[in-house]
């Protein structure tokens, strides 16, 4: 077996959390599968960064330092990626199924002639992959054949790498020609909040088509998100209502959180739903139909009618917080 | 301009999906099927490109068994002009289905071929991706937005990503897939029941394509996840919130 190599996402100027989970699930697969566990890191001055993410004792850091990836984009990053891959004896690719993961690695893995895996939640010693189909209703235990492997990684399912071990930095050369360089960038609107992102928030409250519109998102959870410092979430149901925007989505085909505490206002949980959510730590249900199967995935239940239950909670949580 | 669409024949997705107990596989017994979610939406986004030229043609494609064939007449009822079925008995994985899809792209040589951004079958989200790849296409991922420029030279896509939107542009051919907020799918008329019924579905073996698809990424065995038990029912909020700090402590 050749090496892992881990594409390493960073953003603004540091790796979220999600970058350090891939970190972690490369050594994990280094130690189980052989080789060395190498990182890539591409971008446009990237010295700091290569610096801190050789530091998570890793062999080797490859930086691809140049003004042309400055943004990421699926193709000029596709074909960078392809040329680590060949010039470092690397037999898997590795990285966290986030939006940049999820747009980038099949289009890396299809010009290798690779196949992949999406979204795996367990490395085995024989060389297979668990990873979960249906909206979580099945586990799968899949193999992948040839010589370069792929494979993308729920963020919830390792856990982040700690510093430790300073490895060496390298820097590639890189060369796009046209043909790898036809998207341009145009824009990023950024939404703008000052909580959590939802991926790295250690409490997640999220809000179902029980809230009834938008403006109810405002008025009964947003204080209460804000009074637990947590990031807050919503049910596909709300997304599609219109309530919030879909970066909210938690969720089969959103995003899939496991905090600390989770808090499901309004959600009838659906299994869509459940898929994004079930591995919190402590999950907290509030509804008023005390048959809706959330209370089935839940550790504690109110059975209660969310608009007078929300406000009370958010008021006892300030005053518990004092 | 022509647009190639997507779809793939896929469990409804309020089906409750069990496992086999040798864990070959799901029970498909009784299982309603039906257009991947996410490809109604890619159907529905090329319907209104084409409303809005006036002149463009709408190609469905989909790979399966003759049964697909009732999501194809879907499709055409939702007022696509003709479809592809290239027949194939066996399992493929998303980097065979590219394969599969390329050639057809390079017989129809459509301008844009839009596509759902994941199945709900096999959550996979690759195929788009790796039919971009193959071809040397661009590609927009979890399309929100698709404004296509004047001349139809070139396309402005917003994608939903983490912590925002990003909006990136290319010039055509190139391949889009969609997400949840790009439309909402419209319903087939009775009208457009009747057309669809004389509208094309060819179909064309796999063999006749030349391509290999032999699997890369195989599924050796499926298991039913571990299922969480349900806690407590508690009656009052201070009961709850009492429970989050002193039992949990998490609050």
């Amino acid at each position: 077996m050749g090496n892992v190599l881990v594409f390493a996402e960073h953003q603004k100027g540091r790796f979220p959390k999600s970058t350090l989970v891939a970190l972690q699930a490369g050594k994990e697969a280094a130690s189980k599968l052989g080789g060395n566990c190498l990182v890539a890191v591409l971008g446009s001055e990237l010295d700091a960064l290569a610096q801190e993410v050789a530091g998570y004792g890793v062999a080797k850091v490859i930086a691809a330092d140049d003004p042309a990836l400055a943004n990421y984009l699926a193709d000029a990053y596709a074909v960078t990626l392809e040329q680590l891959i060949k010039a470092n004896d690397v037999s898997l690719l590795l990285a966290t199924s986030t939006a940049v993961g999820k747009d980038l690695l099949p289009r890396v893995a299809a010009r290798l002639g690779a196949g992949m895996a999406t979204d795996i939640v367990g490395i085995n010693a024989d060389g297979t992959f668990q990873r979960p189909m249906y909206a979580g209703n099945v586990i799968a235990t899949v193999s992948l054949d040839g010589p370069v492997k792929v494979v993308s990684v729920r963020g919830t399912a390792f856990d982040a790498a700690h510093p430790g071990g300073q490895g060496q930095v390298e820097k590639a050369s890189v060369s796009l020609d046209a043909a790898a360089r036809k998207m341009q960038f145009v824009a990023f609107n950024e939404t703008k909040s000052d909580r959590p992102s939802l991926t790295e928030a250690r409490i997640v409250v999220s809000g179902g088509r029980g809230l009834k519109s938008g403006e109810n998102f405002t008025t009964y959870l947003e204080p209460l998100v804000d009074a637990l410092g947590a990031a807050m979430g919503a049910s596909r149901a709300a997304v599609d209502a219109g309530f919030v925007p879909n970066d909210l989505q938690v969720g089969q085909t959103g995003k899939v959180v496991a905090p600390e505490l989770y808090f499901a206002v309004g959600i009838s949980g659906a299994i869509q739903h459940l898929a994004g959510m079930k591995d919190s730590k402590v999950i907290v249900a509030i509804n008023k139909d005390p048959d809706a199967p959330i209370f089935n995935v839940a550790d504690y239940g109110l059975v209660a009618d969310l608009f007078k239950a929300v406000p009370e909670l958010t008021e006892e949580v300030k005053k518990l917080k004092g | 301009m022509k647009i190639l669409v997507t779809v793939k024949r896929v469990p409804d997705p309020e089906t409750t999906i069990r496992v086999k107990p040798d864990g070959s596989g799901i029970v498909t017994d009784n299982i309603k099927y039906v257009i991947n979610p996410f490809d109604e939406i890619a159907i529905e986004e090329a319907l209104r490109i084409k409303e809005k030229l006036g002149s463009s043609e709408v190609v469905l494609a989909s790979i399966g068994t003759k049964v697909v064939t009732e999501q194809l007449r879907t499709g055409l009822a939702m007022g696509a002009d003709r479809s592809i079925l290239v027949l194939c008995e066996q399992e493929l994985d998303s980097l065979a289905v590219s394969r599969i899809l390329a050639k057809l792209v390079e017989r129809e040589s459509p301008e844009l071929v839009l596509m759902g951004k994941q199945a709900i079958d096999d959550d996979s989200n690759q195929a788009g991706q790796m039919l971009a790849a193959l071809l040397d296409w661009p590609q927009a991922t979890f399309a929100s937005k698709v404004e296509l420029a004047a001349d139809q030279k070139s396309v402005q896509v917003t994608r939903e990503v983490d912590g925002g939107l990003e909006s990136v542009g290319f010039a055509l051919p190139g391949v889009v897939t969609a997400d949840l907020r790009l439309n909402e799918p419209r319903y087939a008329s009775l009208p457009g029941i009747m057309k669809a019924r004389k509208k094309e579905i060819k179909e064309v073996p796999v063999a006749e394509l030349d391509v290999d698809i032999v699997p890369r990424m195989k599924v050796q065995r499926m298991d039913p996840p571990v299922k969480k038990e349900g806690g407590k029912k508690v009656e009052t909020v201070r009961a709850l919130l009492d429970l989050l700090h002193t039992e949990a402590k998490v609050i």
